[in-house]
């Protein structure tokens, strides 16, 4: 079980679109990709993520997983995320 | 008050003179009128009536100093011109080094010195970031084709291969290194420098040094769309406190007494920003600081009054720039009026 720091200042839409201010990058998020991001803002640990997308959504534990897991890599290749 | 800026080249690689023009325009404190000092008959600020009152010729830096400061003597005489704002990297020497003589018949400057500008220059910056721990490219300095062969011992290809003043290529063999050093040194002459090619994103910084160690403001900037020029078409202000501090950092160290663009790139993986270059004049996007928050230019013309700027504090992050190219029709008169008088009056 991993937890993961999101990096300050990000600003997320409600569209999905995200500006990461120290980099002058943006990206685009789906729903999914929204939710994962705010319930990491919220401080949530891996497995209570995992479970609030199966909690979510129409999936299993193991796809949960493996769309987490990822979703989480792009996120640290683009430094957005850490893991603490 | 009447303010004279150069670099109304507002072209592919565009000249500062015309958004500098723009930034001074946009304060409501400002209180005069602009003078446009062009190079070439086909300057297209001086043909847009919204920038410059009345537009002049003036010599090349190569024809020598007597022949500018002759010129500009004789254009005072009609204007009384009462600021300078030179904003071309190549004239710039030539500016500093009359900056006296100008002040003597009432034109006013802000320029750094022919030491600050020689700290800086792109064949020195590798020593100068040495020697102030500031993360720089390798580079070599090629005054001959045969230095060119020492690139293969010094680091990997690709190289980028820079001209004195302007100009960079990314070559990608020691063929193409042999072309554009062809090309270069026959358009600014030599050395050319030839730097370790560092990949990643390019962040530039605006600035203004006061010339006692601080910076006045700073706003840095993200490439968005950069065109085969390398020069951004597209940016966005950012937060980065340590880009900011690197160019505090830098302006302290030189005691940099004018606006500033310096160019970084963010070293993929490591995350590591390099000192590209240090320009010694404010960048074609100077207006992007000026919708952020930071005048730049005003607080510069305000400090080659004499008068004393206060410190910017902030500026608005996530401000775009998009750069635009617009064809100006103007009549055969125009032309006719700049060729043979040496001038273009919209007034």
């Amino acid at each position: 079980m991993s937890n993961y720091i999101v990096s300050s200042n990000l600003a997320i839409s409600d569209s999905g679109f995200l500006f990461y201010p120290a980099t002058g990058e943006s990206f685009t998020l789906n729903q999914i990709g929204i939710f994962i991001l705010n319930k990491l803002r919220e401080g949530k640990d891996e497995n209570a993520v995992i479970q609030s997308l199966v909690d979510e959504y129409d999936v299993d534990k193991n796809t949960a997983e493996r769309d987490f897991t990822d979703f989480i890599y792009q996120l640290k290749q683009n430094n957005l995320v850490q893991e603490s | 008050m009447k303010v004279a800026v150069t670099g109304l080249n507002n072209i592919d690689s565009p000249g500062p003179g015309v958004p500098v023009i723009r930034a001074l325009k946009d304060s409501p404190d400002f209180k005069g009128d602009i003078i446009g000092l062009i190079y070439d008959s086909l300057e297209p600020g001086a043909y847009m009536k919204d920038v410059s009152k009345m537009n002049y010729l003036i010599p090349y830096p190569s024809n020598g100093l007597d022949a500018l400061y002759e010129r500009l003597e004789s254009i005072n005489e009609k204007e009384n011109i009462d600021v300078i704002i030179p904003t071309l990297d190549s004239e710039l020497y030539s500016f500093a080094k009359i900056s006296k003589k100008l002040e003597s018949i009432g034109i006013k400057t802000f320029l750094p010195t022919i030491d600050q500008l020689n700290y800086r220059a792109k064949d020195k910056l590798f020593e100068f970031c040495t020697k102030h721990d500031i993360k720089v490219p390798k580079n070599i300095l090629a005054t001959s084709i045969q230095d060119l062969y020492s690139i293969q011992s010094e680091f990997n290809y690709p190289v980028v291969v820079k001209g004195i003043f302007y100009d960079a290529y990314i070559v990608n063999n020691f063929d193409e290194a042999v072309t554009y050093y062809n090309k270069l040194s026959a358009k600014w002459g030599v050395p050319i420098i030839i730097q370790e090619y560092i990949k990643g994103d390019e962040y530039n910084v605006a600035a203004l040094g006061d010339g006692k160690g601080n910076a006045v403001g700073a706003v840095p900037m993200k490439k968005l769309y950069i065109t085969d020029k390398g020069k951004g078409w597209a940016g966005i202000t950012i937060n980065d406190p340590v880009l900011i501090e690197k160019s505090n950092k830098i302006i302290s160290v030189l005691k940099w007494q004018s606006g500033t663009e310096l160019e970084f790139v963010k070293e993929k993986g490591t995350n590591e920003y390099y000192l590209l270059e240090i320009n010694p004049r404010f960048p074609a996007w100077v207006f992007l600081a000026v919708a952020a928050g930071q005048n730049l230019p005003y607080a510069l013309f305000k400090l080659a009054l004499g008068e004393e700027v206060e410190p910017f504090q902030s500026y608005s992050i996530g401000k775009i720039f998009i750069r635009y190219s617009w064809d100006l029709i103007t009549d055969l008169k125009m032309f006719e009026e700049i060729t043979v008088k040496g001038e273009i009056n919209h007034g």
